[in-house]
């Protein structure tokens, strides 16, 4: 593995720290005017997701990370797991609870979801920035009430539960932003 | 290569003001009768300080021949005291200094200098004319004045000078994640100013009273609690490091062996070896007036006026579209 200087440091370069990939967020560079140099990161932990910040001299090196974001399909999960594959390749890798996380709730088959391997292993999955899903379950819609602003839970297909406007009924597809877990609007 | 490189990365507004920004400092100067001079940007020296860079580049005498290697200024201050001993007067030098690898939000590696010299001053006169001149540009800054001393019990309740080398890493170790191993006390004391206690200076804050080890150019005294200080003060504006002033070395023999000194430290670092510039030892051995310098970073000065982030959005191309 390559190993990379202080002064090489990026945002978003991927390397090993304490024995975990750790993804640079935000790379200053501190020098006062006389003094010696220093390069301050603010650094994601991508096993733990802590952020964290450290302070590095110029000379320090420390060793990059074989971390890739790979956009896979998603095809099942079995309780356990969670199976993706690429589509090029028809590889498949499987991700378990701790690189899933909360994602899980915003995954339907078929969608391309972007899965970071760590030495081709799945460490974090994150879904698309909005999804469209099925409203499995809610309580009967409200007519000529669409321009209040009440609202009411909805289950979706994945299991998801968000809040919606009262006018949604069972059957209907939501536009949903994963991010915050909101209702956009009718898909 | 993105299609809007060619575009200068600070607005026409941020552009205009940096004119009337260089405009008002000739002003300045030109009503306190100061002089303008404009020294040689290359050199067949190079700055001593073994945390400063110098760009190298090289100079041939025709095409194909062998080229020697000068050294682009990383501030005009030997020049201008070689002129001081030559009984020039008042002087300031509004110019490009380089520093090479200083790039970041607040660093760009060319950047524009305000560096001026004043005969019989003392570091307060010469905070007092600072300080006139940024309230030129900035009018509703608090100003204070503290000593380096004063500063770090304050923040941390240690003093720098008597703290051991353990203290210091300790009470950096508390509050900053820095795995590095460093003997240098100096690190230390870098790393707490600017990591701790720099965030933490609000309005326009002159430090002074520096550790001897940090004197760089300035004459080193004993102050009333018998501690010896240097002659050197920091202006920071809300934390950001704006200019350095000393009441300038003018002792030949301590001269030379700082700049000695600097070398030894650069070998012992593994850092490059350049020319000394002996030329300002013998310019001291002259004599150089009374006097007391100070080197202010234009760029940054512009950053707090227009209240921007970025060092590349004061310039007209900043170090990437350079």
């Amino acid at each position: 593995m390559a190993n990379y200087s202080a002064n090489q440091f990026k945002n978003g370069l991927k390397v090993m720290l304490d024995g975990d990939p750790c993804s640079m967020l935000d790379v200053e560079f501190v020098k006062p005017g006389k003094g010696q140099a220093f390069t301050r990161v603010k650094m994601r932990n991508l096993i733990t997701g802590r952020v964290w910040e450290r302070t590095f001299k110029s000379n320090e090196s420390i060793e990059s990370a074989d971390v890739m974001d790979t956009d896979l399909e998603f095809l099942y999960s079995d309780g356990e797991m969670w199976h993706f594959m690429d589509t090029s390749t028809f590889e498949q890798v499987a991700a378990d609870q701790n690189a899933i996380g909360d994602a899980a709730k915003w995954l339907k088959e078929q969608d391309k979801i972007m899965v970071t391997l760590w030495n081709g292993n799945p460490i974090a999955v994150t879904p698309p920035n909005f999804v469209e899903l099925e409203v499995i379950e809610t309580d009967p819609g409200v007519k000529g009430d669409t321009a209040q602003g009440g609202s009411k839970p909805a289950t979706l297909s994945t299991g998801a539960i968000v809040r919606v406007p009262l006018f949604i009924e069972i059957g209907e597809k939501l536009r949903i932003d994963t991010r915050s877990g909101e209702y956009v609007s009718r898909a | 290569m993105y299609s809007n490189e060619w575009q200068p990365t600070a607005s026409l507004t941020n552009l205009r003001q940096r004119a009337e920004l260089l405009k008002s400092i000739r002003h300045f100067f030109d009503q306190r009768n100061v002089m303008e001079v404009d020294t040689q940007i290359l050199s067949h020296c190079a700055v001593s300080d073994p945390f400063i860079d110098s760009l190298s580049v090289e100079y041939r005498p025709y095409p194909n021949a062998e080229g020697q290697f000068l050294h682009l200024q990383t501030s005009p201050e030997y020049a201008m005291k070689r002129l001081l001993a030559s009984g020039i007067g008042d002087i300031y030098q509004l110019g490009k200094v380089f520093r090479n690898g200083e790039v970041g939000r607040r660093h760009n590696p060319e950047f524009t200098m305000l560096e001026w010299y004043r005969l019989g001053y003392s570091l307060d006169d010469l905070m007092d004319e600072v300080e006139s001149l940024v309230k030129t540009q900035i009018a509703d800054l608090q100003w204070r004045r503290v000593s380096y001393r004063e500063l770090f019990l304050e923040v941390l309740g240690l003093d720098p000078f008597t703290a051991s080398l353990k203290d210091l890493q300790y009470a950096c170790r508390q509050q900053v994640e820095a795995a590095f191993d460093d003997e240098d006390r100096d690190t230390w004391l870098n790393l707490l100013m600017s990591h701790i206690i720099e965030p933490q200076l609000t309005g326009a804050v002159f430090v002074h009273s520096y550790p001897p080890s940090q004197a760089a150019l300035a004459c080193v005294n004993t102050d009333a609690t018998g501690t010896q200080v240097s002659e050197r003060f920091e202006l920071y504006l809300d934390g950001l490091e704006l200019a350095n002033g000393y009441h300038e070395l003018a002792n030949p023999q301590e001269q030379s062996q700082r700049l000695t000194a600097d070398q030894q430290q650069r070998a012992l670092l593994g850092l490059p070896q350049r020319p000394l510039e002996r030329r300002l030892v013998k310019a001291l051995e002259h004599g150089l007036p009374e006097c007391s310098g100070v080197a202010l970073g234009v760029d940054r000065l512009l950053m707090r006026q227009l209240k921007v982030e970025s060092i590349a959005e004061v310039i007209p191309f900043g170090f990437e579209r350079a």
